[in-house]
């Protein structure tokens, strides 16, 4: 496989065709803010945290750097004010809909982000993915998916396979940036546990178990 | 809808699961809607998790997971129509259906909805029935056009009871 030079923040850097920018970029030692990105799972692009501007072809792009594979003579940069204001709007809307989320908080205050700039949309889900991807990829039970699309799009188990599957694992639940898994999950849970507790035929006066 | 029918439009798409959504649209086109043996019987087959199939049944606004009716009656409501009159239109529509847009019958007879725009303003109001488009529409040719679909329909089943 051909090695791509590259320019990154001004420093140069040789990597393998196919590369993308963000594993580029840490290889050099440079940190680029991620939200949806996992060691363990293909990039998926749905956060745009690590959104850099790259010239490429003659004009600057901005590109989503965990899915942007590396081009010759490419030049990157990951820290401009165009890229900080982005990040700012970007976290204040997934702030307005977990604002209580410490890794969101964490990011918000590196980039100045006002988390009631937004009116508050308590959905709690930033739709990162990582859940769904988490099940799909690595467990390979399909438990978990989005449903709908659009603003009405969310995540949810499939009762039938989260019944088998979910109880043992669980291994999604810190891999959410938001804590709404646990909360969806929680309800599904809920859903299904039956309400009627069957009474012993003493009605529990008797104090018997 | 019997799982027969469902192995044949499988069968004919050789059971690739890169042709989920067109076997989806043929059971649909087959069966107005998507019971949830259909589905479970397409992953099976095409060995496709029903998370996947779920979030591609819920995305795309064609696939309906609810009983859709025999007929399907589209009414257009974009600006142009609008001003003709679709309102009135759609009102016919209830009056002889008895099903308001986005319902559909308890008979599964007919489904209304309504369609912001056919990109045919020209021959506003316009109704679709099952596909056939009708243009320049009064409320007395909708009200003639779904009166013989329903005609129809009691006269079927008049003549089962009948057999029987």
């Amino acid at each position: 496989m051909s090695e791509i030079s590259l320019q990154i923040d001004g420093k140069e850097v040789a990597v393998s065709e196919g590369t993308t920018i963000l594993e580029a970029a840490r290889s050099l030692g440079i940190e680029i803010p991620t939200v949806c990105d996992h060691a363990q799972l293909s990039p998926y692009g749905a956060c745009r945290i690590c959104t850099v501007e790259a010239d490429a072809n003659g004009r600057t792009n901005l590109v989503a750097s965990c899915q942007y594979p590396v081009e010759k003579d490419m030049v990157v940069r990951t820290k401009t004010e165009q890229i900080d204001k982005i990040r700012k709007v970007l976290l204040e809307q997934m702030l307005s809909h977990a604002p209580d989320s410490e890794q969101l908080v964490a990011l918000g205050q590196i980039y100045g982000a006002d988390r009631d700039r937004f009116e508050k949309e308590s959905s709690f889900c930033i739709l990162c993915g990582l859940c769904v991807r988490y099940c799909a990829e690595v467990k390979k039970k399909d438990a978990i998916s989005f449903f709908d699309r659009g603003a009405k799009r969310e995540i949810a188990f499939l009762p039938e396979i989260a019944m088998q599957e979910c109880w043992d694992c669980k291994e999604c639940f810190p891999l959410c940036p938001t804590s709404a898994l646990q909360a969806a999950y929680v309800l599904t849970e809920a859903l299904m546990t039956p309400s009627v507790v069957p009474t012993p035929s003493c009605g529990g006066s008797c104090g018997c178990k | 809808m019997d799982i027969g029918k469902i192995d044949q439009i499988i069968d004919k798409h050789d059971g690739e699961a890169s042709s989920l959504i067109q076997i989806l649209l043929d059971i649909q086109s087959e069966n107005h809607w998507l019971p949830k043996e259909a589905l479970t019987r397409v992953g099976e087959k095409l060995e496709v998790p029903m998370s996947r199939i779920q979030h591609i049944t819920t995305f795309y606004k064609h696939f309906s997971l609810s009983p859709k009716g025999k007929h399907e009656v589209h009414v257009c409501v974009g600006t142009a129509c609008h001003v003709r009159g679709a309102e009135r239109i759609l009102d016919t529509v209830q009056e002889v259906t008895g099903v308001g847009a986005g319902e559909t019958d308890p008979d599964l007879n007919f489904s209304v909805e309504t369609v912001s725009c056919l990109g045919c303003c020209a021959l506003g109001p316009v109704i679709v029935v099952d596909g056939e488009i009708h243009g320049n529409v009064e409320q007395a040719e909708t009200a003639a056009v779904l009166t013989e679909l329903k005609q129809a329909e009691t006269d079927e089943v008049m003549q089962q009871c009948a057999c029987e």
